[in-house]
C-alpha cells in the first residue's frame, strides 16, 4: 500500500493541513477453555484467585505446556486476515517486574511469530474502502490484575487472568484518521466474531487496542509517536486519536517537538496523558523460553483449518452482491455481524432477496435499535419474518398490510400465514369482487369519470377508493387493470 | 544394624525380595547412620517419620509379593526436588519454610516404585557452585579426607549432600541435578558413581529450575549398577515437561555387565590440558587401558569448540537463571521483606533472600540478556553451543560410541579454599562437564582411581543421545578394574 492509494482526512493546523499517521496493536482474548500454558479455566468473573493453577502462580519447578486449542485459534485468525502462517515460531520470555506477573515474565512470541503479513479491507460509511496492512499477530499471555482498594496501605492480586491466551494483532501504519480506526476495530473485531477466535467484548476486556499516533505535513516523513495505551472502547479510540492528533499538532506548531511516550485516555476529561517517557521504557531482555521448544505446525494442519473456515464478511458480501444482487451498501450492512449475516439468510432463502434485505435492514434493524436489542433476540425470528417475505412474494398481501402483519408478530407472535387467515388480512384478487366495486364507483360518480377521462391521473381517486372499500385488501395492481379497462383509459 | 548400610542398592532389594531383610530394619539403619552423621551436614531435612511409615507400606507390599522394582529402598533427595508436604527450599534463605502442595516428576516415580524418603540432601544455593558451599544451611563436609589430614573438605556441589549421603553410606542412593556437573563432579569428589542422563530423559516438572536447557535429574549411587537401576525409575516421558523425551525407558540394569566388546571410544585431545596433575593423566591412560582390554577400540578424536564451553556455559546459564529465579520475588510465597514500596520490597526481598552467587549470577545474567549486549552476549554464546554439539556429532557419526575424559581437572579440595578472590577459580571445576550440558549429551562420573592423598577421582563417559546402556556398559569395565572407594569414617 503506497499513501496515495489510501484517502487521508487532512486536519487542519495554524501553518497549514497536517496528516495523521496511526498504527495499532490489538489484544484480543483468545476464546478457549483454559489457558495458554495451563489447565485452568479461562472464565469470567469467577472470585478472586479460583481459576489459577500451579503454573500460573509461578510455583517453583513449575514448567508451561502450550494450549494446542489456543494454536489453532491464533492459526484461524491469520487465515482470516489472509495472513502469511508461520510453520515455526518461538515463544520467548518477556521480562519484567509487577505483582501480577507472577512469573517475572511474560510468555510472547518476539522475533518469530505464529502469524506474519496479512490485510484487513475496511468500509467506510462513504463508500470508500480501504485496505489496512496487518504486520504480524503472535500469542502471548495475559497478566493478573492488581487491585489497589481493598486495603489502605497494601495492594491485592487477583490472577484468574494471568495466563489467558491474547492474540496480539499488530497493524501496519496504514490507518489516517479516527474514522478509520474506529472502522478498522470494527472490521476486525467483526472477523474474529466470525471465526469465534475471540468474543470482541470490550467491556470484559476481551478486546484492547494500543493506538500509535504520530503527525506530519501531507508526504513526509513519518512523525515520532506516541503510543496511546489500553483502550477498550472504539469510540474512546475515535476521541483518543483526534485529541492526540491536535495536541501533537500544537506541539509542532508552537516549534516544539513530540517526545515518544506511552499515554493514557482519560475518557472523563477527554484527553491523553503521560504516563511514561522512552527513557522510562523497560528493558525487556527478551530471549526464547528454554521451557518450550519451537512450536512447530504441519502444513496439513494449517490446511484443515483453512478448509474449516466460516464464510468471512468480505467473501459473504460479495456473494449478496454476485449471486442475491443486492447493493454494496446492503450486502455490507447485513455481513457487519455475523448473527444479522445468518438471520437475512435464513429469511432470504427460496425467497426474494431484495426484499428480504429490505426488511431486516429497515423494519428489523430498525425496531431492534429502538427497542436496545439484538439480533439474537429479536421478537420475531427469521423464520417468522420469512413467512411475511413470502406472502408479499405470492401477492397475499400488500406491503402495507405486511407492516400490520410484522407488528402482529413482534407483540403477539405466532404463523404469518395463519394470521394472514384468521384475522382476514389476505389480499383480494377475486376479480369479480373488485369489479362490483369499481362499477358502483363509476356508477356513483359521473363526474369523476369525465375528469378522469380528461386527466387519467385523476383516477387515481377511483384506485383510493376501490382500496379503502375493500378494507385495504384489494390487490392495487388489480384495481389498476380492471380501473384503465372499465373507463377505457 | 551398621551392616546394612554398607549394601549396596542392588543387594538390598534383592535381600528384600527374599525376605531376608525388612525395609523397617534397612530404613531403620539408615535413619541412624543419618543421625549420626550430622556432622557433614548432608541432610538439611532428615525424615525419619516419614521413611519410617514408607518402610512399614513397602513391608505389607513386599508381604503381599507386590512391589515396585525400588520397593523398600531408603534414598536421600536432593533439596530442588519438590516434594509434597515436605519443605523443600533449593538450599535458598529465599525459598524458607516453602512446603510445596506438588511432588515432583521424578519423585512421584520413585515413590510409585516403591522407594522410601529419608530425608532433603544439602545442595549449592539454587544448584550454583562446585563446592556445596554456596548453600544457606552452610557447606557440607566430604565424608572424605586426605591421608593424616583432618582438613575438612568439600563434596563438590552442586550436589553436595546426595554424594557426601551416598559416599559416607547414609542412604543407598540419592536424586541429584545437574546443570554443568552438578551430579558427575561431585560423584567424582567422593568416589560415587553419577550419571547425568540425556537432556529430555527425565522430566524437570517439579524441580527447582536453574537453567532451563541445561538442568536434569539423575541417581548419584554406590555402584553403576544402582545408579542404572534408579535411572530406570527416574527416567521416562512427562506431558507436563514438553522438553520432556517421548522415549521408552530401556532397562537399563540389563546394560550392566554387558561386553562392550567393539565399541569405539574417542578420547578427545582437547581434554588433555597443560598443567593437568599427573595423577588425572594417570587414570585417564589407565581408564584407557582397561577398556581396550575388555574389547574396546580407542580413537583420537577432536572437539575443536570444546574452549568456549565453559564461557558460553557462564552465558547461557547465567541468563537463563535470570529469567528462572525472577519468580522469587516476595509476592506470593517465601521470604517478604517489607519494604517502602512494591520495588523497594523486591530489592529488600531478593538482596537478603539470595546469597553472593546467586546474586553474581543473576547480574550477569540480567547483563548478557540487556538491550546492546543480547547479540554479542548470549546470542554468541547459544552459537558456539550449536558448534560444539555438532563436533559431538561429528564424532559419533563417524563412528564413534562414546568418549572417555577426565570427570574433573583436580581431586576434592578443602572448604573455603577455593573461589574467594575469584570465582572463576571455581568455575573451572566443571571445565570437562559443561560440554555435555552444552550439548544435552549422558554423561557417567565412574571413581577409578586415588590421588597420592588417598582422594577418590573420576573418569566421565560421555554417550550419544539417549544412550545411556552403552555409558552403564563402560563404566562398570572401570568400575570392575578399580575397585570401589569407601570412605573411613571420622564423623
Amino acid at each position: 500500500m503506497n499513501a496515495q492509494q489510501k484517502p487521508s482526512r487532512l486536519i487542519k493546523g495554524e501553518t497549514g493541513d497536517w496528516e495523521v499517521v496511526i498504527g495499532m496493536e490489538v489484544h484480543a482474548q483468545v476464546t478457549s477453555k483454559s489457558k495458554l500454558f495451563s489447565g485452568a479455566s479461562t472464565e469470567f468473573g469467577g472470585a478472586p484467585n479460583s481459576h489459577v493453577s500451579l503454573v500460573d502462580a509461578a510455583m517453583p519447578g513449575m514448567l508451561p505446556v502450550i494450549n494446542e486449542e489456543c494454536v489453532r485459534q491464533a492459526v484461524r485468525t491469520g487465515l482470516g486476515l489472509k495472513a502469511k502462517i508461520n510453520l515455526r515460531s518461538v515463544f520467548d520470555r518477556k521480562n519484567y517486574f509487577y505483582p501480577d506477573l507472577p512469573q517475572g515474565y511474560q510468555i510472547s512470541q518476539y522475533k518469530q511469530p505464529v502469524v506474519g503479513e496479512g490485510e484487513v479491507v475496511v468500509d467506510l460509511d462513504n463508500g470508500e474502502t480501504v485496505t489496512v496492512g496487518i504486520e504480524r499477530l503472535h500469542l502471548e499471555q495475559d497478566a493478573g490484575k492488581s487491585v489497589h482498594d481493598r486495603h489502605p496501605s497494601m495492594s491485592a492480586v487477583d490472577l484468574n487472568r494471568s495466563g489467558v491466551a491474547l492474540m496480539e494483532i499488530v497493524s501496519k501504519p496504514d490507518i489516517r484518521s479516527s474514522e478509520h480506526a474506529m472502522a478498522y476495530v470494527t472490521k476486525l473485531r467483526s472477523i474474529l466474531r466470525y471465526l469465534g477466535t475471540c468474543d470482541g467484548d470490550m467491556e470484559k476486556g476481551s478486546l484492547r487496542a494500543d493506538v500509535n499516533v504520530s503527525v506530519r505535513r501531507p508526504g513526509e516523513a513519518l512523525g515520532t509517536r506516541c503510543e496511546i495505551k489500553n483502550m477498550n472502547s472504539i469510540r474512546f479510540i475515535g476521541q483518543a486519536i483526534e485529541y492526540e492528533a491536535r495536541r501533537q499538532i500544537e506541539i509542532i506548531e508552537d516549534g516544539g517537538a513530540i517526545d515518544q511516550e506511552t499515554r493514557l485516555f482519560d475518557p472523563a476529561r477527554g484527553e491523553t496523558r503521560s504516563m511514561r517517557s522512552k527513557e522510562e521504557a523497560h528493558d525487556y531482555r527478551y530471549f526464547p523460553d528454554p521451557d518450550l521448544l519451537p512450536l512447530e505446525l504441519s502444513p496439513s494442519m494449517v490446511a484443515d483449518l483453512k478448509a474449516a473456515l466460516p464464510e468471512l464478511p468480505d467473501e459473504k458480501k460479495a456473494r449478496f452482491v454476485g449471486d442475491l444482487g443486492l447493493s454494496a451498501y446492503d450486502a455490507g450492512h447485513l455481513v457487519a455481524e455475523r448473527e444479522t449475516a445468518d438471520y437475512f439468510e435464513t429469511v432470504a432463502k427460496g425467497r426474494d432477496a431484495k426484499l428480504a434485505a429490505n426488511w431486516v435492514i429497515n423494519e428489523l434493524s430498525g425496531r431492534l435499535n429502538k427497542e436496545g436489542l439484538a439480533i439474537a433476540s429479536s421478537p420475531v425470528s427469521a423464520a417468522q419474518l420469512g413467512g411475511v417475505i413470502e406472502l408479499i412474494g405470492d401477492k397475499t398481501i400488500s406491503g402495507k398490510i405486511a407492516k400490520d402483519l410484522f407488528e402482529i408478530l413482534w407483540t403477539e407472535g405466532g404463523d404469518p400465514r395463519e394470521l394472514v387467515k384468521s384475522r382476514g388480512m389476505a389480499q383480494v384478487t377475486d376479480l369479480g369482487a373488485i369489479g362490483g366495486i369499481i362499477d358502483d364507483l363509476i356508477a356513483k360518480n359521473t363526474d369523476k369519470v369525465e375528469q378522469a377521462k380528461a386527466n387519467p391521473k385523476a383516477m387515481m381517486w377511483f384506485v383510493g377508493q376501490a382500496m379503502k372499500a375493500s378494507g385495504g385488501k384489494a390487490s392495487p395492481q388489480a384495481v389498476n387493470d380492471l380501473l384503465k379497462s372499465k373507463l377505457g383509459l | 544394624m551398621t551392616e546394612l548400610t554398607t549394601l549396596t542398592l542392588a543387594e538390598a532389594r534383592d535381600r528384600l525380595r527374599k525376605k531376608e531383610l525388612s525395609s523397617a530394619e534397612l530404613t531403620a539403619a539408615h535413619i541412624e547412620a543419618v543421625e549420626k552423621a550430622r556432622p557433614l551436614n548432608a541432610f538439611v531435612l532428615e525424615t525419619p517419620e516419614i521413611a519410617t511409615q514408607m518402610a512399614k507400606a513397602s513391608d505389607a507390599r513386599i508381604a503381599k509379593g507386590e512391589g515396585g522394582p525400588l520397593e523398600g529402598i531408603p534414598l536421600a533427595i536432593k533439596d530442588l526436588f519438590c516434594t509434597k508436604g515436605v519443605r523443600t527450599t533449593a538450599c535458598s534463605h529465599i525459598l524458607d519454610n516453602f512446603v510445596p502442595t506438588y511432588e515432583s516428576t521424578v519423585t512421584s516415580q520413585l515413590w510409585r516404585d516403591g522407594a522410601v524418603m529419608l530425608g532433603k540432601t544439602n545442595n549449592d544455593e539454587f544448584a550454583m557452585g562446585s563446592s556445596n558451599e554456596t548453600s544457606y544451611f552452610g557447606a557440607v563436609q566430604s565424608p572424605w579426607r586426605r591421608e593424616g589430614s583432618n582438613t575438612p573438605l568439600v563434596p563438590g556441589g552442586s550436589s553436595g549432600g546426595s554424594a557426601a549421603a551416598v559416599a559416607a553410606q547414609l542412604c543407598l542412593g540419592a536424586t541429584a541435578t545437574d546443570t554443568g556437573g552438578s551430579i558427575r563432579q561431585p560423584a567424582a569428589f567422593t568416589g560415587t558413581v553419577g550419571i547425568k542422563p540425556t537432556y529430555g530423559r527425565c522430566s524437570r516438572w517439579g524441580i527447582v529450575a536453574f537453567a532451563s536447557s541445561l538442568d536434569q535429574a539423575g541417581p548419584m549411587a554406590k555402584t553403576v549398577r544402582d545408579a542404572a537401576i534408579m535411572l530406570r525409575s527416574m527416567a521416562g516421558p512427562d506431558a507436563k515437561d514438553t522438553t520432556c523425551a517421548d522415549i521408552a525407558v530401556p532397562d537399563y540394569e540389563a546394560a550392566v555387565g554387558k561386553s562392550v566388546k567393539g565399541l569405539r571410544i574417542g578420547i578427545p585431545k582437547e581434554y588433555r590440558m597443560d598443567g593437568m596433575p599427573p595423577e588425572i593423566e594417570k587414570i585417564w591412560q589407565q581408564g584407557c587401558d582397561w577398556l581396550k582390554s575388555a574389547g574396546a577400540e580407542l580413537v583420537d578424536v577432536s572437539l575443536p569448540h570444546t574452549k568456549y564451553a565453559l564461557p558460553a556455559y557462564y552465558i547461557v546459564a547465567p541468563a537463563e537463571a535470570s529469567s528462572n529465579l525472577a519468580r522469587y520475588d516476595g509476592v506470593r510465597y517465601g521470604l517478604r521483606v517489607p519494604g517502602r514500596d512494591i520495588s523497594d520490597m523486591y530489592e529488600q526481598t531478593r538482596a537478603e533472600g539470595f546469597g553472593d552467587e546467586v546474586r553474581r549470577r543473576v547480574m550477569i545474567g540480567t547483563y548478557v540478556l540487556s538491550a546492546g549486549y543480547y547479540d554479542a552476549y548470549y546470542l554468541r554464546a547459544q552459537k558456539v553451543r550449536t558448534l560444539i554439539k555438532r563436533d559431538f556429532e561429528q564424532c559419533f557419526d563417524a563412528g564413534v560410541h562414546a568418549m572417555l575424559t577426565p570427570a574433573t581437572p583436580t581431586a576434592s579440595f578443602g572448604v573455603g579454599e577455593k573461589g574467594g578472590a575469584d570465582p572463576v577459580e571455581m568455575y573451572l571445576n566443571d571445565i570437562f562437564t559443561v560440554t555435555v550440558n552444552m550439548a544435552g549429551l549422558p554423561g557417567i562420573a565412574v571413581p577409578a582411581g586415588s590421588d597420592a592423598q588417598g582422594l577418590p577421582l573420576g573418569l566421565q563417559l560421555i554417550g550419544r543421545p539417549f544412550d545411556e546402556e552403552t555409558l552403564f556398559s563402560l563404566s562398570e569395565v572401570i568400575e570392575q578394574a578399580a575397585g570401589r572407594f569407601v570412605a573411613q569414617r571420622w564423623w
